[in-house]
């Protein structure tokens, strides 16, 4: 009832105007909308209304459109540096298997490696900025924040390093990152070993939004030659539920897919709900893609589990109280028909799941309640 | 010629369990290690100050009896002060070990004796023992391991009377020493207390005993039998068994006129004023004639208007300490000026909240320990912490401790304990006013600008802050949001009697923040408008249990019900590892005759004269417990955390502190 007020609605007419100043700081050309739902579309030759909008003004200055714009602005007021923890990260990212907090900790691992100071108190100020200057690429990505953070504290937290010389601390470092990111690479296997004990012969499960780690966990379940059955919500706007019907139909899963309004009709038939998340935050809820509040409201109310399969380094020392409480991951959203000027339009692609609503957390730290998460938390960052 | 016989065989009953419990002290030691004991007695004393405060009294003065006892077979070897000295550090090393293996050979005669005892005090007791058994496990195993040592104590009753009068020959024999006569006084307070309730249990089991031999003794034990069946809420049959008592005891103690004279005193001091009067026995008749009136005055007050739901919490009248205490303030007295002067702001409410009580006690014991001196023969460690023992006995009695004080308590005692022996007295004096300055630097004011930075990012513009009463962490976080130009909005809501949400709405309207007040009744009217709720605590419990002023808990459900997210600001250093479940097994009661006044309205007295009514009690409560699930997020210095990581914070907290 508070955000009708009129001062909220003049606070938000501010905020915008924050905003537009605001762009100057960010490395990211277009703010306005997350990089992370521009590479996942960019992935998955996915044509969005701003990607056609980009492409007749590129048609314009060069014959050849061009659809990742980004990198090159990074590249002109830094022409003596001849390294770019952007032009890393950029590299990892265009993986498509590669979750975005992996490629930040490779880049930074790159940082490390390439780094030509030549005392520890340097280096360490030289990994920070790269750190600092990754997160601010697209500051509404959870996963990337944490992931940053999460390196940061595993690669500098060994108390011997003041008593080497420098090369063998670099050294040193340099393993503990390269294992920092091979561990990570390795979390969505981990998860999906733990949670085959959950899929049982015969159950149906509804999943909401590509994540990868629950696609690895649906693969492996098959791959064990388990028979279940998975209801795909569509998706909309970005269709994650035709593109993962897809996949699971090439793996012989049956797979019906419904229209994201369908949910409340179809969860008598459900016996669990699998969801990822972008970020794990210390109160013990996620944060996911728009509608797994939703879901998760439903699926309590209605008595069936809610798992929710995420790395461990998506764990983020963030604690939203509500909805807004997180600064709007915008997007953008194509309704089919001109929309408008006077209607206004809610872009935010995620919600945040409050943590009474979820039943555990697969990690690859293990099978987790959702009150675990800040204890894991306070243990590592204390 | 009969009582003379009578006192050596009670001598001499229990001198062989002395001496067993000598003998397997030093293995015991031997294997536990040094850090066993530093471990075993903080938290005793910590857990058990807020939950029952008689039993840490005794044990404390168990500790002071049991080190004059090796002063009475040495001076019947007519053994030298010198040697009496050394003693008095033998028996203070020997005799805290004794009472774990005490306890299992006398368990099953402590239990018999308390079946025997007066029923209305001992229901009493064993109905809040019920209580606290039934609501938390782990803290009943302490309460039944402290009950166990009161009991067991109880059992060596009857050499303590000889030890009082050897005491009293010391006092006597030596009176050229100033600080001789201060310890003999200070031991003969402290050993009056437990002779009161002492006395009674064992004469009960010796009854039993010699049931055939004493006519008279059968004759009492039958009439206190009817006192304690007779017990109950008639103010007329409480009143009996106080004068079988008296005269019991005075028969008792005919063989001595100054212990007669003791013994008449000790049955008004059950209350806990024991420590107050004690010097005034050294004074002429008159003013003991006095006392003794007032004290029965007050004793009778309470038999009537006695909150039964509480009577296992201290119910005493107010008003009668402050005078005592002020006009005693210029005597000499074992408690240091400072802790003396903190104490009567504790008593007059001139310091409030559990900061401010944590900081005004550190700051008292930093100036008693620059002012302490190491007494002759004796080691810095074990005397100064039997001194800090007693100031914090005086605190109590002018109000009970909070948790934030037990927690500091037990840090400076483990700090005191860790001392290297090798540390000059000066330098060891340094380093605990250091320790004590910067727990307070860290813990609390470092502490509360961490809380503050993590809370203001959960303000918004636009927001609706509710706060409930006066806490310090809440208003230096609304201060501090305002200082940040944002826009909000802040509900203080009040309550009686102490209507200290009025204190905090002046201070943030003089700083221009825009604010509402209104009434605990009220909050269920306001709380549609309200975006967030920030309350304060006096303890967060290990299972997520908020323990905060009373109607804390009103407001958070309230909150809970209209989705409104609960922030609960409190600060590391008063986490405690004891669950509880409800408000009623450990409280603090206020004083009655506050509530049936109304501020400013003189007009208003339906209620004068309540104490005369004795169907009427009021009760004053003072904290409320708010469990876990109507809390959204804890702020502490550790970050914002979900109630349920509490524990994992008394686990970090916990290893800090020895790292400290």
């Amino acid at each position: 009832m508070w955000w009708r007020s009129a001062s909220f609605i003049m606070d938000r007419q501010r905020n915008e105007e924050a905003d537009l100043k605001g762009d100057s700081s960010n490395p990211n050309p277009n703010p306005n909308i997350s990089a992370y739902y521009e590479t996942r579309a960019a992935h998955h030759g996915v044509v969005t209304s701003d990607w056609l909008a980009q492409a007749q003004a590129a048609i314009g200055p060069d014959p050849v459109p061009d659809p990742n714009p980004e990198p090159e602005p990074q590249l002109r007021p830094d022409p003596d540096k001849p390294f770019s923890v952007i032009d890393e990260f950029n590299s990892w990212r265009k993986q498509p298997h590669l979750a975005e907090a992996v490629a930040a900790i490779r880049a930074l691992a790159a940082v490390i490696r390439s780094s030509k100071a030549t005392t520890m108190m340097q280096l360490e100020i030289e990994l920070k900025k790269a750190s600092d200057f990754l997160k601010s690429w697209d500051t509404t990505s959870i996963s990337l924040t944490a992931g940053c953070d999460l390196f940061m504290r595993y690669v500098t937290r060994t108390s011997a390093l003041e008593y080497e010389d420098f090369n063998s601390a670099k050294s040193r470092l340099i393993e503990r990152a390269e294992k920092f990111g091979e561990i990570s690479y390795k979390a969505r296997k981990v998860i999906a070993m733990l949670s085959q004990d959950f899929i049982f012969d015969g159950c149906t499960i509804l999943v909401h939004g590509f994540s990868r780690v629950v696609f690895e966990v649906l693969k492996l379940a098959a791959q064990n030659n388990k028979l279940f059955r998975v209801f795909c919500t569509e998706g909309r706007p970005d269709r994650t539920g035709l593109r993962l019907s897809n996949e699971l139909a090439k793996l012989d899963v049956s797979v019906k897919l419904l229209i994201d309004s369908a949910v409340a009709y179809t969860m008598d038939e459900v016996d669990m709900v699998f969801v990822g998340a972008d970020g794990v935050v210390e109160s013990g809820g996620i944060i996911n893609m728009m509608g797994t509040y939703q879901i998760a409201l439903v699926a309590h109310s209605m008595n069936k589990p809610v798992y929710v399969a995420a790395e461990s380094y998506k764990f983020a020392r963030l604690y939203p109280l509500d909805q807004k409480d997180l600064a709007p991951a915008l997007r953008p959203i194509d309704f089919g028909v001109p929309i408008p000027s006077k209607v206004e339009v809610e872009r935010s692609a995620r919600d945040y799941t409050p943590p009474q609503y979820l039943t555990l957390l697969f990690t690859d730290l293990g099978v987790l309640t959702p009150s675990v998460v800040s204890d894991e938390l306070i243990q590592l960052y204390l | 010629m009969d009582p003379s016989r009578r006192a050596p065989r009670a001598v001499i009953d229990p001198i062989p369990k002395i001496r067993q419990v000598g003998f397997f002290a030093p293995p015991e030691r031997s294997q536990s290690g040094p850090p066993d004991p530093t471990h075993s007695s903080p938290p005793i004393s910590s857990s058990l100050s807020p939950v029952m405060i008689p039993p840490p009294r005794h044990l404390s003065d168990n500790l002071l009896l049991h080190a004059p006892r090796p002063a009475s077979s040495p001076l019947s070897a007519a053994a030298a002060a010198g040697g009496s000295g050394n003693s008095f550090d033998y028996g203070a090393v020997f005799f805290p070990a004794p009472l774990s293996p005490a306890i299992p050979s006398s368990s099953y005669s402590s239990r018999i004796i308390a079946t025997t005892g007066e029923g209305g005090f001992f229901k009493g007791n064993g109905a809040g023992g019920g209580k606290v058994a039934a609501s938390s496990f782990p803290r009943g195993g302490f309460d039944l391991t402290a009950m166990k040592k009161a009991a067991a104590a109880s059992v060596v009753v009857p050499a303590s009377e000889l030890t009082t009068v050897s005491v009293v020959n010391d006092s006597l024999g030596i009176p050229e020493k100033e600080k001789g006569n201060k310890a003999g006084g200070s031991a003969v307070e402290v050993k009056d207390q437990p002779n009161s309730s002492k006395q009674q249990k064992p004469k009960l089991s010796k009854a039993e005993r010699r049931a055939l031999q004493e006519s008279q003794r059968a004759a009492k034990a039958a009439a206190k039998g009817e006192g304690s069946k007779a017990s109950g809420t008639v103010a007329t049959m409480n009143a009996k068994p106080a004068k079988a008592v008296k005269p019991a005891q005075k028969v008792d103690n005919a063989a001595v006129a100054a212990s007669e004279k003791k013994g008449g005193e000790i049955p008004p001091e059950k209350d806990r004023k024991k420590d107050a009067p004690q010097p005034r026995m050294q004074y002429d008749d008159k003013s003991r004639v006095e006392k003794a009136k007032r004290r029965a005055v007050v004793k009778q007050t309470e038999a009537r208007n006695r909150v039964e739901l509480f009577r296992h919490l201290p119910q005493y009248e107010h008003g009668s300490q402050l005078p005592d205490l002020e006009a005693k303030f210029f005597h000499l007295s074992p408690v240091h000026p400072s802790v003396y002067k903190v104490g009567l702001q504790y008593l007059t409410g001139d310091i409030a909240g559990g900061n401010a009580r944590c900081i005004a006690m550190l700051q008292a014991f930093q100036e008693a320990i620059k002012d302490y001196k190491v007494p002759h023969e004796k080691t810095l460690v074990r005397d100064l912490t039997a001194k800090i023992s007693s100031y914090v006995s005086f605190l109590i009695e002018c109000r009970p401790l909070s948790i934030s004080m037990g927690n500091a308590i037990r840090f400076l005692k483990s700090h005191i304990a860790k001392l290297p022996l090798t540390l000059s007295e000066s330098e060891a004096k340094a380093s605990l006013q250091s320790d004590i300055e910067r727990f307070i630097s860290e813990k609390i004011i470092l502490a509360n600008k961490v809380i503050v930075k993590h809370a203001v990012t959960k303000i918004r513009d636009g927001d609706v802050l509710l706060t409930y009463g006066s806490s310090s962490a809440v208003e230096m976080i609304l201060l501090h949001a305002h200082e940040l130009g944002k826009q909000f909005r802040v509900v203080v809501v009040d309550s009686r009697p102490k209507l200290r949400g009025q204190l905090l709405l002046r201070r943030l309207v003089e700083k221009g923040l825009s604010c509402t007040y209104t009434h605990i009744n009220a909050v269920s009217y306001i709380m549609h408008e309200v975006t967030r709720v920030f309350l304060g605590a006096s303890a967060v419990l290990s299972n997520g249990t908020v323990y905060s002023r009373v109607g804390t808990a009103c407001v958070a459900m309230v909150a809970h019900a209209f989705r409104v997210p609960v922030i609960v600001c409190c600060e590391a250093y008063k986490f405690h590892e004891r669950v509880q479940l409800d408000s009623i097994c450990s409280n603090e009661l206020g004083n009655p005759d506050v509530i049936s006044n109304v501020l400013g309205r003189e007009d208003v007295k339906h209620l004068d004269g309540w104490a005369n009514i004795e169907n009427l009690q009021l009760l004053n409560l003072v904290y409320d417990a708010t469990p876990s699930d109507y809390v959204s997020m804890i702020v502490t210095d550790y970050g914002m955390v979900p109630p349920t990581s509490v524990p994992v914070i008394v686990r970090e907290y916990g290893r800090e502190q020895v790292w400290i």
